[in-house]
């Protein structure tokens, strides 16, 4: 029984170890080898000479702030609606949640074109914020808002409400009740969801080109122009290098925080039951939020859906109905009606290949202490922090070299969703794991439960809800990757964002409102699929 | 502690188990060589036998008819081709199905980002490469993908009426097949209409106080329109004498151009008819933009709301060759062959709005009509323009961004 506990853990370490190892260390090292040490041999002083160029400080200091300064103002902005998806009944709460995490999806580009429409030129408000900081800062609440929202919220809704209100009784204000009892156990949530909005920021790219325009870059910038503009891929490996230590030192930090910070706590075996607002500061609160996410995320959105159903004199469906005509006119190789199929396979085999992978880590970090848990939660973000573009050009340079040349095959695409995917998975569903009681399960083994029997009835039943978030979760990020599949060498099956992107390479207004209607069906189905996990959740 | 070193050799064990018998390292890395080297690369050792390459001939026309000397790779009927290119690929599908229905060979096409990424891709597996053909590499990229000896020479024998001028490699490791100009579109109503600022005759009256904020062009470094407009003015005004082309940008800059990361940006989010709602009625885009602009509308005729300045436009060429170490080098030399012929080069204008190099295609009707060729197009030798890119880029970023 010892034993058998004891190789569990290296068993279920070995799966993800194994995938990342082939289809992540191995690529990036290969990459970051060629560049650092051309001709087999490393040259320190050479890379060295790169840490010391100016530029290499001024963008690594502009990285390090705006993402500092994105992460406060999402964490800040979410986590009162995270309270109150968590804590509060309303009408559309279900829909509401599941569009939230509809700008996640969405490719810069698209996104780029909703903002300038309402903070560019031709603002209806007159303002102007177009390529500058305050552009960049919004867009990136806009896109991280739901990752605080999901996690955060997730674990509240797990939270007994009944701990805080014997504090209340017992005569705390409601904001010691909040700081002593409820904050605690929310932290490891926080953290992590924040953790994740920091990466995101601090590896920002398009957002960054697109609303800030050329006089702002990040690392992410200059690793994806050295290397696939300029081919230098010394100055491209010292970067990435770079980028890769700043997140591990992150990481690592992180994880040490969320070992000492992680909370037993007795869970519910089912959500919380949401309640209507009571009294009249409730009712404040829940409309206050509904407004902030209404400006933030739903006003951008609706532009969106305007701009694809404007047509020449008026609003209209030609737009749609141009993309599922497949005429010669079509700019694309296939009716973009493919695209969607397309999309959808790759995100459920994304999902199915992420899903065992991410419980196993889940469950590996979860259960161990120390260092090995630290490190294996490193590793699985590391990826979120490495450039697209280091790891698609990885791909060609190491895979060649397997038995079975996948370098070409369709099959990378949900590989490359999957790798991305999986942080989500895994920061679903560890926080929820970590604070299953120990009790509950000593309890079931002393009644004679057998430990399949105790993972079967007492982790199970909380795990699946955690991890069916994190499914969900990753299903919309392989619905809406871009960045990585752009790099990749692929035969012609365009995901969606891939057709909007090609839409908005031909010039014309029929091109443009095409691309809209085609971002307007990515925002539906990814909508729609968030709602049909969290059915799925629901019934869980 | 303990446990860290346990979970290093696991890590090492995965990635060792991943890689063939020999390191990686061993095999990949003495071979690339990623530095730009004068001499041209010969086919690499072992790849399969291409057709002698024809000697360089300064006069054109006469030796490329001819058959080759020796028959080069024969075409196995039932095999594939496989294509790498860029995002931008587009052809209509029966004139695919012909190429699959006349050669006996299918095709399989590959796409890896834009021209500039491709490029490099190409580069850094050319011991084994990804595919049997590249269509897609610019005079821009040109010096560096034939310095690094992805291509094996071969005179396609459908360029031979192809003008002299389109074919820049002398020794026929690329074939020529389309071209366009870069140039500045404006928005016709910025020559009339309300707000009207009027239309400029050449490309130094921008930095006149009248178009103050009014272009929009793309970052050199991430486009390669912006790249091609650079090289425009660097041809213009030249690196020395009075007034130099980093005068001229720095002229653009005080009158407060706008630098956007890729042409989707600037033609859509910041030009005024690009449709976002954009303000700057001047743009770095492609002088076939007004036959798109149409062509796009679902409609043969019409007036378009763009067109271009004639002047200070770049010329940009697309090439297509065979690649070294192809499997199927055969079926690669067929495809470029077809790529050359008069079906696809007449296919080419609507699909991808670039100008067939070949004479013998046919132009499609809006295309004569509303895509006009730059009268005087700027060019600029590869061999100059792979020496001092990036330090053009570097110089254009000191002046124009920082």
């Amino acid at each position: 029984m010892a034993l058998a506990r004891r190789l569990a853990t290296p068993a279920l370490a070995a799966l993800p170890l194994a995938f990342l190892g082939v289809f992540f260390a191995y690529p990036v090292i290969s990459i970051l080898a060629l560049g650092l040490a051309p001709g087999g041999a490393l040259d320190i002083r050479a890379a060295l000479d790169v840490l010391t160029q100016p530029f290499v400080a001024q963008v690594a200091w502009f990285t390090l702030w705006q993402a500092v300064l994105s992460t406060v103002l999402t964490v800040g902005l979410a986590l009162p609606g995270a309270y109150v998806f968590a804590r509060f009944e309303f009408p559309g709460r279900r829909l509401i949640g599941a569009l939230a995490i509809v700008p996640f999806v969405l490719p810069t580009v698209v996104v780029a074109a909703a903002f300038l429409a309402l903070i560019g030129p031709r603002s209806p408000f007159g303002v102007r914020l177009d390529h500058s900081i305050v552009a960049i800062l919004i867009a990136h609440v806009f896109y991280n808002y739901a990752v605080v929202l999901r996690i955060v919220g997730g674990v509240w809704q797990q939270i007994d409400p009944r701990t805080e209100e014997a504090a209340r009784v017992l005569g705390a204000s409601r904001w010691r009740a909040f700081r002593t009892v409820t904050l605690p156990l929310l932290r490891p949530a926080i953290a992590s969801a924040a953790s994740i909005v920091f990466l995101f920021t601090f590896t920002s790219f398009g957002v960054i080109l697109l609303l800030g325009g050329a006089q702002f870059s990040t690392l992410e910038v200059e690793i994806y122009r050295q290397t696939a503009e300029l081919l230098d891929l010394r100055t491209a490996a010292v970067l990435s290098l770079l980028q890769m230590s700043a997140l591990v030192v992150l990481l690592f930090v992180y994880s040490r925080y969320q070992q000492r910070n992680a909370v037993q706590q007795r869970q519910l075996s089912r959500p919380m039951v949401a309640r209507a607002p009571r009294t009249a500061a409730e009712r404040a609160l829940v409309a206050t939020n509904l407004l902030v996410m209404a400006l933030l995320l739903g006003v951008p959105l609706l532009v969106l859906i305007e701009r694809s159903l404007a047509v020449p004199g008026g609003y209209g469906l030609q737009n749609f109905q141009a993309l599922f005509a497949s005429t010669q006119l079509s700019a694309l190789f296939v009716p973009p009606i493919e695209a969607i199929q397309n999309s959808l396979a790759f995100a459920a085999v994304a999902t199915l290949i992420c899903a065992p992978l991410g419980l196993a880590a889940a469950f590996v970090i979860a259960r161990g202490r120390g260092r090995l848990a630290s490190g294996f939660d490193a590793l699985l973000m590391l990826p979120l922090g490495t450039s697209a573009v280091i790891v698609g050009f990885g791909f060609l340079v190491a895979l060649g070299n397997l038995p079975f040349d996948l370098r070409t095959s369709v099959v990378l695409i949900p590989i490359a969703h999957a790798i991305v995917a999986l942080p989500f998975l895994v920061r679903s569903t560890v926080p929820v794991l970590r604070s299953v009681d120990q009790r509950l399960r000593d309890a079931a083994a002393v009644l004679g439960a057998s430990p399949t029997r105790v993972w079967r009835e007492v982790d199970m039943p909380i795990v699946s809800r955690a991890a069916l978030v994190g499914a969900g979760f990753a299903f919309a990020v392989s619905l809406g990757e871009f960045g990585a599949t752009l790099f990749i060498v692929r035969p012609d099956t365009p995901t969606m964002p891939i057709a909007i992107f090609r839409l908005l390479s031909q010039p014309g207004a029929l091109a443009f409102g095409q691309a809209m209607a085609m971002a307007a069906l990515l925002m539906f189905v990814t909508g729609a699929s968030v709602l049909a996990f969290d059915r799925l959740r629901a019934d869980a | 502690m303990n446990r860290l070193v346990r979970l290093v050799p696991a890590l090492l064990l995965v990635v060792a188990c991943a890689s063939p018998s020999q390191t990686p390292s061993q095999t990949l890395l003495p071979t690339i060589s990623l530095a730009p080297t004068d001499t041209p690369a010969s086919a690499a050792p072992g790849t399969p036998a291409a057709p002698p390459s024809p000697t360089v001939s300064p006069t054109p026309t006469p030796t490329l008819t001819e058959p080759p000397a020796t028959p080069g790779p024969t075409l196995v009927p039932g095999g594939r081709v496989t294509l790498v290119t860029h995002d931008s690929f587009a052809a209509s599908d029966p004139v695919i199905h012909d190429f699959e229905a006349q050669s006996g060979q299918t095709l399989k096409v590959l796409k890896g980002g834009d021209a500039g990424a491709m490029v490099n891709q190409a580069i850094l597996t050319k011991d084994n490469p990804l595919g049997d053909a590249l269509y897609g590499v610019d005079n821009t990229f040109l010096s560096r993908a034939l310095d690094a000896g992805i291509f094996v020479p071969y005179t396609s024998p459908a360029s031979a009426s192809v003008a002299q001028e389109f074919k820049l490699d002398p020794q026929n490791r690329v074939t020529p097949i389309d071209f366009g100009d870069v140039c500045i579109v404006y928005d016709v109503q910025a020559g009339s209409g309300s707000g009207a600022v009027g239309i400029p005759q050449t490309i130094n009256d921008l930095t006149m106080p009248a178009y103050k904020g009014k272009l929009v062009v793309e970052d050199p470094a991430t486009s390669s329109p912006g790249l091609a407009f650079m090289l425009a003015t660097i041809i213009r005004f030249g690196e020395t004498g009075d007034y130099t082309w980093l005068d001229y940008w720095r002229d653009l800059r005080a009158n407060g151009v706008l630098v956007v990361q890729d042409w989707n940006d600037a033609y859509y989010n910041e030009f005024s008819a690009g449709g976002a709602g954009g303000d700057r009625p001047f743009v770095v885009s492609y002088a076939t933009d007004p036959a798109a602009e149409i062509y796009f509308a679902g409609e043969t005729s019409g007036t378009p709301d763009v067109a271009k300045l004639d002047d200070g436009c770049f010329r940009q060429i697309e090439f297509a060759g065979v690649l070294a170490g192809a499997k199927n080098p055969a079926g690669a030399q067929a495809w470029v062959d077809y790529m050359a012929s008069a079906e696809f080069q007449s296919d080419i204008p609507l699909n991808m709005f670039v100008f067939p190099v070949n004479p013998d295609a046919q132009l499609p009707d809006l295309f004569a009509h509303y895509a006009a060729q730059a009268t005087d197009p700027l060019t600029m030798d590869p061999q100059t323009i792979a020496a001092n890119r990036d330090s053009w880029i570097q110089q254009w970023t000191d002046t124009v961004i920082h």
